[in-house]
């Protein structure tokens, strides 16, 4: 069982929401679609609900053409950002809505939304109005009422962005074990998310998508390894990661006066207009380093980010442990400069630490 | 200040209160008077004031060839041609309003928006406007002066109410929810029958109302529409002045054409404030 589109273009107006998006899914598979906003991660999960058709291209499942099976007949699920339930129904009869869709005899949807309930944790939740429930257990029930149907696609369009974090934390995990748990052997789940960190974690084939095109495809740790492009880096990472533009001259790295050796993956490269991406997470505090300036620092977590900046130059740096910072204050970082990638100038990945060279 | 706050509370309510019913007792009481007692200057207890009789009311029910007016045939033409026209412009209204707030349309310059303002433009002309090719139309189709006809005018007039309250209304319960009723399962009409339109009960109750006020408080289409085949109650309550104006019929007949209102807005009430849409996007 495979879904393959070709060419999916979707311009409604003046804008792409989809350019030319070519996939090919295969059942048993967790594929994350990573972008920001407005990148067309939904778009291209409604154009695969069969919620939106698009300007040209095809979709096949399993040979047919899929575009021309209406949405109630194409067997998808969909969870959407927003809770989405039907507010005059209670718990129950939302889960069993689209088991009673299919006319099932009533012990057999007994049976299965008993199950669905179970493996969302909202057993005896069956009676309670929709309204009565917290964010959390709305977008429960709405899990609950995609798996319920054993749907051959399931569509998570960005399932935790509402939730609050302690939440986002816990479904997180109940989503992969529920992905492990044998669900997805004859489903095709496809995953959309803004964040680098879901991406990386849920471990799927990622799909990188930006203004409605397709960046990168590939296994989520090639994806972080070695992003194609400055724009994929900017994606995978977060925060973003950081561009500095410099030179690289007799084996030294030089920007804003600061002159660094260059490790061994970037000493060949000597063009102009080069850039070097380093993650916020490869810069250290360190008494003998760099001196720059702070803009921001800002606690998260436990981590604290720090906005620097020197000269023209701006980097964030995330350091693992609440620190305390003023602005304007000075303080000195060190470069793990051996995990640093180059950029062309048009973009491309000229060189990653992980030793991969894409053109 | 809190004290004040509740004293000006209260006061308004009962300002407010008063203003509000007593036109009712005022009507309640002139209809249980006669001739004497009205033009006896001010009374208002039964018993005591003046002597209470039931001629006010008889009259509404007494056949003409009896001296009275005889309102119950236009009585229940009027719940009738109200009803029907009021269900239909429902019916109809809704539909389009649902295809109007989910569809987009397109003819040249002419948009969703466009059809929706042609509807309502349909009350923003005066009625007399309208009077006279309607009563053309209805003759051309041979139904002036039937119950049909009226039907027919007052669904005109109702419609843009329900397709205009109803277009804000649906615009409102978020597509996501027909979405997800087409991913699990229903075609389109599934869809609008099953999930959006028990979730837009509360829109389809002020519709209703609008449609059933307005309605049953025509006057002019009814006066200008019939002859002497069929005759609705405002139609009717109007020919009940003769020389001297007889306000103790007039008092009954204006407490039993306000009693239907006054009955749907409280079975409807408690409608209003339940259905919600919270639960469906938080």
């Amino acid at each position: 069982m495979n879904l393959v589109a070709n060419n999916l273009s979707y311009k409604p107006e003046d804008q792409y929401h989809l350019n030319e998006v070519s996939f090919s899914f295969k059942e048993g598979n967790l594929y994350t679609i990573l972008g920001r906003t407005l990148s067309g991660k939904t778009t291209l999960l409604k154009t695969i609900a069969g919620l939106l058709t698009p300007d040209s291209g095809e979709i096949k499942f399993d040979g047919k053409n899929f575009l021309k099976v209406p949405v109630w007949q194409r067997n998808v699920a969909m969870v959407y950002q927003q809770f989405i339930n039907y507010p005059h129904l209670n718990v129950f009869e939302n889960i069993a809505f689209p088991l009673k869709q299919r006319k099932i005899d009533q012990s057999a949807i007994n049976e299965k939304v008993m199950d669905a309930l179970k493996s969302v944790g909202l057993i005896g939740y069956e009676k309670r109005r929709i309204q009565e429930l917290s964010g959390g257990q709305q977008q429960r029930v709405s899990l609950a009422r995609s798996l319920v149907k054993n749907a051959k696609i399931l569509l998570l369009d960005e399932p935790l962005v509402n939730l609050d974090y302690k939440l986002r934390e816990q479904l997180r995990e109940e989503f992969k074990s529920l992905f492990s748990k044998g669900l997805a052997d004859e489903t095709i789940l496809i995953y959309s998310t803004t964040d680098p960190r879901e991406t990386m974690e849920l471990n799927g084939e990622v799909i990188v998508l930006d203004e409605g095109k397709v960046l990168q495809v590939g296994p989520a740790k090639e994806i972080f390894e070695n992003p194609n492009s400055l724009k994929v880096a900017e994606i995978s990472n977060d925060p973003p990661m950081n561009i500095i533009e410099a030179q690289i001259l007799d084996n030294h790295i030089k920007f804003e006066g600061i002159d660094v050796e260059a490790p061994k993956h970037l000493s060949k490269l000597m063009e102009d207009g080069l850039k070097i991406g380093l993650r916020s997470s490869d810069i250290e505090l360190n008494e003998n380093g760099h001196e720059f300036e702070v803009e921001l620092a800002e606690i998260s977590g436990s981590e604290t980010l720090l906005h620097l900046k020197r000269g023209n130059t701006k980097i964030i740096v995330s350091i693992e442990e609440v620190l305390n910072f003023k602005i304007h204050d000075k303080i000195k970082i060190n470069f793990k400069i051996d995990k640093a990638y180059a950029f062309h100038a048009d973009g491309k990945l000229a060189s990653s630490p992980f030793g991969v060279l894409n053109g | 200040m809190n004290k004040l706050y509740i004293f000006l509370k209260y006061f308004f309510i009962i300002v407010w209160t008063v203003f509000v019913v007593a036109p009712f007792l005022w009507a309640l009481t002139t209809s249980f008077k006669d001739f004497q007692s009205v033009n006896a200057g001010v009374t208002y207890i039964p018993w005591i004031d003046f002597e209470p009789n039931l001629e006010g009311w008889k009259v509404l029910i007494k056949s003409p060839a009896k001296g009275g007016v005889d309102i119950v045939e236009p009585y229940f033409n009027s719940l009738f041609v109200t009803c029907a026209a009021s269900l239909i412009s429902i019916i109809l209204g809704t539909l389009s309003a649902y295809a109007l707030s989910r569809y987009t349309f397109k003819a040249g310059f002419v948009k969703n928006n466009d059809i929706t303002f042609f509807f309502i433009s349909q009350r923003i002309m005066p009625p007399i406007v309208l009077s006279i090719p309607f009563f053309l139309f209805l003759s051309s189709i041979n139904l002036l002066d039937s119950l049909t006809g009226l039907i027919v005018v007052y669904i005109v007039l109702l419609m843009p109410i329900a397709v205009w309250i109803m277009v804000d209304f649906f615009n409102k319960v978020p597509r996501e929810i027909d979405e997800t009723a087409l991913i699990d399962g229903c075609n389109p009409y599934q869809a609008f029958l099953k999930v959006v339109l028990p979730n837009s009960i509360p829109g389809l109750i002020v519709a209703g109302m609008f449609c059933i006020i307005f309605g049953w408080i025509d006057f002019f289409f009814a006066f200008i529409l019939t002859f002497t085949e069929v005759q609705l109650l405002p139609v009717k309550i109007v020919a009940l002045n003769s020389s001297v104006t007889p306000w103790w019929s007039l008092s009954a007949s204006a407490l039993v054409s306000v009693a239907p209102l006054i009955i749907v807005a409280f079975i409807v009430e408690r409608y209003l404030s339940k259905g919600n849409l919270s639960g469906a996007i938080k």
